[in-house]
């Protein structure tokens, strides 16, 4: 069938500029480039492109240039051309839409209406190259109160889990990513003091020895989960939902389950894995207490154990609902979150805005007084350290990062991940692939990202007059809103800039 | 029901905005004394305040009535004050009611009436509630439900005289020269705005807690949304109240000694916990996992008082000033060293305490003379390392 999609990027080479090196041919992985022998030309199939810039990067004479295809239909603001593009796509296919990364569409998103305070005159600012500045976080269960006894301390805590900085790498499963990116991630958290996440895709021997900074999750498919797993992590994470695909399951195709994959998730080579949309144990909140204490037995009482959830309508109470279920760590993973494949209906349809759903279940659990009976994560759109310090005074322990990681190793969000063809050697487990990734470099870039926000939550502190960071947390007096309605302000728990 | 937070609080602040000076003076050894020296002393200090606040607590005051609870009281209206009446006989046996004397000066003008009321708890009245509950809640009830009247003070042989003036003036006003005790506190306000309320001057009170306090709490916005949990209701939106509350929590209702309670409020860093031995971190951390929402965090100075001990507290990088001085048995904690040496020059010791670091004064362990006031050395932690000084 002749595809009716036009090309949507324009690849253009400065032929004074091209060396014929080939550099550009064998970066792409959409087959966008080729050598012509016979007239020493390269050409471009710029349908192929998907805008990744990988031959722009590389290219050693800046010969390229890749820009958007001016795509002139008749304007129409109801059938834009994303959406004629969709229609022409299924009638070609007749599938699902899929897609990779987190939604593109123009959600609202509330850090960029909330500012930050600082101090002037009444308080001093504090200078944190002079000063302590404190980022340190416990997440786990806490208690109302301590007791003592003869012996000094009564009250024993439960297990704590320590983080130099509230930030932590979000869940990105073997096989989605490949083992050079999970290795990044491990060694990165490991040296700046923080936790990556296995996600559902079992945890590779060979990153065993990063346990005490592991995440691994346990989620419907149950891949990769025996009791070494659990024992070599920090916490356990259950895993319910996932905010590009609220009540969908995964799906990680047979081609990008290899020999080793297999072995990893316990599943026969090359065999689709499929994750089922909810976990077949858990189909109401008094399941959910018994694999969250199945799993604390397993343990033995000595990590802490989370849930995550999609953020949608009724987070508060479902929230509320997973505390007392004996989740010490609650995950909520926004709208704007992203995953290695999802349908693109259901990334860009389904869920909440993060942080409504984070101001919600803060004042939930603190209305129903159990807020000190789980730490709060939140994931799902955080770009920055302002984000991180909105996010923070808004009411979580601490966040997740899994876009921005990979932006640290080279991804420029072209939503291909479910293709497995990333450029970047990324989201692929394709060998001539993931070598593009070193584990060296790139786990210097990823805690290059964390010191350099580390650095700055520190200077956003001391402007506030804080040196520690639980005085920031649920600190809502440090934020003001600009340009949001009545409602939104409710909900959010600020005022507005001015008042 | 009337805001108390739209009179306290007028402009709608995040909070209330003031800075001041603090003076203590308390003779560990239970002598009373009266309050010519604390007044002589604060009034040193005058530049620190701009005349919008001044108040003083006493303890030890009303020793003929030393198992009543004392309420103080302000008026706005005699009506305020009929309603008040009647509830206050229908809740409580009324020992004994007066107006407090003043002195009609030129500096205090329209100033409330205020009256003292000495009351006993009747024993069927409490519907089984711990008797120090009765007492918050029922001040609470007044405070929120009753116009025109607030209930300032309301412990047991301790009282608290404040108003809008300077605090020289308001010692003037309300005749402090004829009182004596054995622990006096002492504050002059600089609030930013004006609000011209008697109840938002220092010291803040709740049962025989007193606070005075110099500074802005910039976690104010959790350790309020902390303690609203434990059903505190954080009605005058001040900081100073927030302390007040932080400390009843800690101390009365979770039992934790003094200095742990100082512990919470301005802890040790993680990285001078971590330097301990591993059993020694073990209370410390505990006790900042718990209770990180209720670190005070920006600059503060505190003097909290109540019946027999007074606690002399700054934030943990000692952001506002405290200086302390110990002649003999009496412990003096102030915002500046020359107001304790105009009213006692030969101090045996005088010093500027570590930041973080509680400096106690109680009837319980008595200053002998040349022995030091007490700091934290046992305590597991002490701020010491952070900034050293020599004593």
């Amino acid at each position: 069938m002749k595809t009716y999609l036009p090309p949507k990027f324009i690849a253009e080479r400065d032929d004074s500029r091209c060396i014929r090196c080939e550099v550009c041919v064998n970066q792409c992985t959409f087959d966008v480039h080729s050598y012509d022998t016979e007239d020493d030309e390269i050409r471009s199939r710029e349908e192929n492109c998907v805008g990744c810039h990988r031959c722009v990067v590389f290219c050693p004479t800046q010969a390229l240039t890749v820009r958007r295809s001016p795509l002139d239909y008749r304007e129409n603001y109801n059938w834009r051309p994303e959406i004629i593009e969709d229609i022409i796509k299924q009638s070609e296919t007749g599938g699902m839409l899929l897609t990779g990364m987190g939604t593109d569409k123009c959600y609202p998103i509330y850090w960029d209406h909330l500012v930050l305070n600082a101090s002037q005159v009444t308080n001093p600012s504090i200078d944190p190259l002079r000063e302590p500045m404190e980022l340190t976080t416990y997440l786990g269960r806490k208690l109302d109160r301590v007791e003592l006894g003869s012996a000094g301390l009564k009250t024993e805590l439960a297990p704590q889990v320590k983080l130099e900085l509230p930030v932590m790498f979000s869940a990105l499963s073997y096989g989605a990513v490949s083992l050079n990116v999970q290795e990044s991630l491990a060694r990165a958290a490991t040296e700046m003091g923080t936790l990556w996440n296995t996600g559902e895709g079992g945890l590779h021997p060979k990153l065993y020895r990063y346990g005490d900074n592991t995440t691994v999750q346990v989620a419907s498919g149950r891949f990769g989960v025996h009791a070494q797993y659990l024992d070599i992590a920090r916490v356990v994470e259950i895993k319910i939902g996932q905010g590009a695909k609220p009540g969908i399951g995964g799906h990680l195709p047979g081609e990008k389950v290899s020999v080793e994959v297999a072995r990893i998730r316990m599943i026969p080579r090359g065999t689709d894995a499929l994750s089922p949309a909810p976990q077949h144990d858990i189909y109401s909140i008094e399941d959910l207490a018994q694999l969250v204490y199945a799993l604390k037995e397993a343990t033995d009482y000595a990590k802490p154990v989370g849930v995550k959830i999609a953020a949608v309508h009724n987070s508060a109470a479902i929230a509320s609902g997973m505390v007392r279920a004996g989740a010490d760590i609650i995950v909520l993973d926004g709208l704007r979150g992203a995953t290695g494949a999802t349908p693109k209906i259901i990334r860009d349809n389904v869920g909440i805005p993060i942080e409504l759903a984070l101001a919600s279940v803060d004042d939930r659990l603190r209305q129903e007084g159990i807020r000190n009976q789980a730490s709060i994560v939140i994931a799902g759109g955080i770009r920055n350290s302002g984000d991180v310090a909105k996010a923070i005074a808004l009411g979580a322990d601490a966040v997740y990062i899994g876009t921005a990681a990979l932006v640290a190793l080279g991804c420029t969000i072209c939503q291909q991940c479910h293709t497995g063809k990333c450029a970047w050697g990324i989201c692929t487990s394709d060998l001539r692939l993931t070598k593009r990734v070193n584990p060296d470099i790139g786990a210097r870039r990823l805690s290059n990202l964390l010191r350099g926000w580390s650095l700055e939550l520190k200077d956003i502190l001391g402007g506030m007059g804080i040196n520690a960071l639980e005085s920031l947390r649920g600190n809502r007096l440090h934020l003001r809103g600009v340009g949001l309605t009545d409602t939104e302000l409710e909900i959010l728990g600020v005022r507005m800039a001015g008042r | 029901m009337k805001e108390l937070g739209r009179i306290n609080n007028f402009y709608q602040d995040d909070k209330v905005m003031d800075a001041c000076s603090i003076f203590g003076m308390m003779d560990t050894a239970g002598r009373r004394f009266s309050g010519k020296k604390v007044v002589e002393a604060i009034a040193n200090m005058h530049a620190r305040g701009n005349g919008l606040g001044g108040g003083f607590a006493v303890y030890g005051l009303y020793p003929k009535y030393a198992n009543c609870y004392a309420f103080h009281l302000m008026y706005l209206s005699r009506a305020g004050q009929a309603r008040v009446e009647d509830f206050l006989r229908q809740k409580f046996h009324m020992i004994y009611a007066e107006e407090v004397p003043t002195r009609p000066i030129p500096a205090i003008v329209n100033p409330p009436l205020v009256w003292r009321y000495f009351l006993e708890v009747k024993s069927e009245g409490t519907c089984g509630q711990r008797e120090d509950d009765y007492i918050v809640d029922r001040v609470m009830e007044i405070n929120t439900k009753i116009e025109g009247a607030f209930v300032f003070s309301s412990g047991k042989n301790m009282g608290v005289f404040k108003g809008v003036g300077y605090p020289e003036e308001i010692a003037e006003y309300f005749c402090l020269e004829q009182y004596e005790g054995y622990l006096w506190t002492a504050h002059g306000r600089f609030p930013t705005n004006t609000p011209g309320w008697w109840g938002g001057a220092h010291p803040f009170n709740v049962l025989d807690w007193t606070v005075v306090h110099n500074g802005e709490i910039s976690s104010y916005g959790i350790n309020r949304r902390h303690l609203e949990q434990f059903g505190y209701n954080c009605t005058m939106q001040t900081d100073t109240e927030v302390i007040a509350y932080a400390v009843d929590l800690l101390i009365r209702r979770h039992g934790l000694p003094v200095e742990m309670a100082a512990r919470i409020l301005a802890p040790p860093f993680w990285s001078q916990i971590e330097r301990c031995s591993p059993e020694k971190q073990k209370i410390p951390r505990t006790l900042r996992q718990v209770y990180g929402n209720l670190l005070l965090n920006g600059p503060f100075t505190v003097i909290i008082a109540h019946q027999g001990e007074m606690i002399g507290l700054t934030d943990r990088v000692r952001l506002r000033p405290l200086t302390v001085g110990v002649e003999g048995s009496v412990l003096y904690l102030s915002s500046e060293e020359s107001a304790i040496r105009l009213v006692c020059p030969d101090l045996d010791r005088t010093w500027i305490p570590i930041g973080g670091e509680p400096i106690i004064g109680s009837l319980e362990r008595p200053f002998e003379p040349a022995v030091t006031a007490r700091g934290t050395s046992d305590m597991a932690i002490s701020n010491r390392g952070y900034a050293k000084i020599s004593k």
